[in-house]
């Protein structure tokens, strides 16, 4: 019998007979995958070395604390690989017996990790990846998503955006797959919500192109004759995923306008500033522990765990599809934060949960906006709908 | 002079000069006490309370107010009819909300970034225990007997049921989401704990020798509101425990409970964010803070009617009334 049986039987136990009591471990794992990356546009958002893992750390002190009284203890370990080592590190991980696993990575190695996880009975949770396609098409009935999606993340900008009036956007798209993806997601918003693209420039990635030094002299002279003669438009709607352009584009227009998006107004999962709803106490916990300030990435970690730990607390079971279930069933529902609870999509494994609108200093906004309904959940109103999901590994 | 010879005259009248009552509101925002006149509603002052003044309390005879001062990390007394500031209570980091015994001796204090409860002698001024509660300790309230404090954890959705004799903790009822405030009824057969994000108050049954039982859970809903909005907080209960009200945060209402049925009756609308609740003494009102409209609003409890609205500092966290 292995460690994780003995665990499991444990668990049984503690449910059979109502009493929680017995001592049990719940192990997880939270997978990074590091990839070769340029330096960011600001500093701000230069990638700390524990990235994720941090959100790690006080999800287990706070799981911790609650399963005390439970008898459960919680124990997740943190891995940092190379996109070539991702895979063999995730059978180390099973190998150990783990069978609930948070993943921090691109795409498409999420869904090679997803799809070696679930032959293991494993269950993943995605913290990083925001392509749509993930809960669409290519969704995995294994992996469920804490990190919001893009379409979740243009829905947002594109809500506040029509809450001003502001109806006329230009787009401005960065060039590399990935920019062009978040731009296809600004498009569909702007369908949803009745805004118009007026005009759509691409913003080429020429390489080398960083402005470090007296760099902001060239941006000052560039961006404005980048953005000169474009049709009348309310708003510029930046999508640079890449983040190589997008964060330049405020206060350089050509035609004085506020820019959303991968610039100026950002929507996000979460911010440092972020203090509604009782996210004062999360933020100095964070601090408290970590000596650094958030990023949403930890923050998601930390809620994929808190989604673990929340349903062990409920079920009194560590197992795999006893969470999966108690998660995507109508019982499950978790704080985090946001002012309202957040569920998950039961047909394609994604979370409900608000988006903050930050410009870099404080929550501007947050979304969805008042006057969006849904006749499930207004969260609904952000991201793929039932009716439009091509996903069927939840059916 | 003009008061002294009012008293006189009434004295003289065979009348004692009658005390007006007062309200004191903790500003979390604005760092301020508000004093509030209960007779004529009018604002008497308001005065310094520390950084980010939240709970709020006042001993039993009505001379000291107790303010937790969340980010001086200790509990400012104030004398409340002079309102000089007395030496201040150690509390533990971050004190949030706290519960005073009935005989105004130990304050219970929960500790909100620190997972802790503390336990402080209000006449020795030392801190007489620390206990490791759930996360994000907030809501505090006692039993009648003065036998248990009970403490809501909002990150842990845990009710912690602790002994005040020998401060452990003898039950932990788990609840729905961020759990904010914890009342029992005066006869201490009941207790009602409010889940600010679950939107609900789940009702315990309290047997004699304090161990609790779920027996319901009260819901709310209001046309045109968004469910999501429907955020219980506050709760205080009638002396005879008939009527429940429910501060509904965000939903500008305080919902008016039968504390038989726990069918809700009506919803009173108050200010923006109504967050705590208390009675005056003589439960004649109610008094609610409203966060983000500055103010609190005074409930006829007999009628079940919003009276009138006193504007009083920036983002009023917590109220106490004194005779």
């Amino acid at each position: 019998m292995s460690r994780w049986q003995q665990v499991l039987c444990a668990l049984m136990m503690i449910l059979v007979s109502g009493h929680a009591v017995r001592a049990a471990e719940v192990r997880a794992a939270v997978l990074r995958v590091d990839y070769p990356r340029l330096l960011p546009v600001s500093r701000h958002d230069l990638r700390a070395d524990d990235i994720g893992f941090a959100g790690a750390v006080l999800a287990d002190e706070d799981n911790g604390t609650t399963g005390r009284f439970l008898g459960h203890g919680y124990l997740t370990t943190t891995h940092a690989v190379t996109p070539d080592n991702a895979l063999g590190r995730l059978d180390e991980i099973l190998a150990e017996g783990v069978r609930l696993v948070v993943v921090q990575a691109g795409g498409a190695e999420l869904l090679r990790l997803a799809d070696r996880a679930a032959e293991a009975g494993a269950l993943v949770f995605n913290a990083s990846a925001p392509e749509t396609e993930l809960r669409d098409a290519a969704c995995r009935a294994n992996l469920l998503h804490v990190a919001p999606s893009n379409q979740m993340l243009a829905d947002a900008v594109a809500q506040f955006a029509v809450w001003k009036k502001w109806r006329e956007w230009l787009l401005v798209t960065g060039s590399n797959p990935a920019d062009r993806a978040l731009g296809e997601a600004f498009r569909r918003a702007a369908g949803k919500f009745g805004a118009k693209l007026v005009e759509e420039r691409v913003f080429e990635d020429t390489g080398g192109s960083r402005r470090t030094d007296s760099g902001h002299v060239l941006v000052q002279r560039q961006l404005p004759l980048f953005t000169q003669g474009a049709k009348a438009h309310d708003v510029v709607i930046a999508a640079d995923a890449t983040d190589y352009f997008a964060g330049y584009l405020p206060y350089h227009l050509w035609t004085p306008r506020p820019v959303m998006g991968s610039g100026g107004l950002r929507p996000v999962s979460m911010h440092p500033a972020h203090e509604a709803w009782g996210a004062t106490q999360f933020q100095t916990r964070f601090e408290k522990l970590t000596q650094r300030r958030v990023a949403s990435e930890d923050y998601n970690v930390w809620l994929a765990l808190r989604v673990i730990g929340e349903a062990v607390t409920r079920t009194g079971s560590a197992e795999p599809e006893a969470i999966r279930a108690y998660a995507l069933s109508d019982a499950f529902e978790l704080a985090a934060f946001k002012g309202q609870k957040v569920t998950f999509r039961d047909w394609n494994g994604q979370l409900r949960q608000p988006i903050l609108l930050y410009d870099g200093w404080t929550t501007v906004s947050v979304s969805p906006q008042e006057g969006f309904l849904h006749q499930v959940s207004p969260l609904d109103t952000l991201g793929l709908d039932r009716p439009e999901s091509a996903c069927t590994a939840f059916n | 002079m003009k008061t002294l010879l009012l008293g006189t005259a009434l004295v003289a009248l065979g009348l004692s000069p009658a005390m007006a009552g007062k309200a004191f509101v903790s500003n979390e925002r604005g760092n301020t006490i508000t004093v509030i006149d209960t007779d004529t509603w009018e604002v008497l002052t308001e005065f310094a309370g520390g950084n980010r003044p939240r709970g709020i309390t006042a001993s039993p005879d009505g001379k000291k107010l107790y303010v937790c001062a969340s980010d001086d990390d200790l509990v400012r007394v104030f004398d409340t009819e002079t309102y000089e500031e007395l030496p201040s209570l150690p509390s533990g980091p971050d004190p949030e909300l706290f519960v005073l015994e009935q005989s105004g001796k130990r304050l219970f204090i929960a500790n909100e970034d620190d997972n802790l409860v503390t336990v402080t002698d209000t006449e020795t001024r030392q801190i007489l225990a620390e206990i490791p509660v759930g996360v994000e300790p907030e809501g505090m309230g006692i039993s009648p007997d003065g036998k248990f404090v009970v403490n809501t954890s909002e990150t842990t959705n845990m009710a912690h049921f602790i002994s005040t004799e020998d401060y452990e903790i003898k039950y932990n009822v788990l609840v729905d989401q961020r759990p904010r405030y914890a009342q029992y009824t005066a006869d201490g057969t009941r207790l009602y704990v409010s889940s600010e994000i679950g939107g609900t108050v789940t009702v315990m049954d309290i047997a004699e020798d304090g161990a609790p039982t779920v027996v319901g859970k009260i819901t709310f809903e209001v046309p045109g509101v968004q469910p999501e909005w429907l955020q219980p907080v506050g709760v205080k209960v009638t002396e005879d425990g008939s009527r429940v009200f429910v501060a509904l945060g965000p939903a500008n209402r305080v919902a008016v409970v039968d504390g038989q049925s726990l069918e809700v009756l009506d919803y009173i609308l108050v200010g923006q964010r109504v967050w705590q609740l208390d009675f005056t003494p003589d439960q004649k009102y109610l008094l609610s803070t409203n966060g983000n409209s500055n103010d609190i609003t005074v409930i006829d409890v007999a009628t079940e009617k919003a009276i009138r609205s006193v504007q009083v500092g920036q983002a009023p966290w917590g109220v106490v009334t004194i005779d």
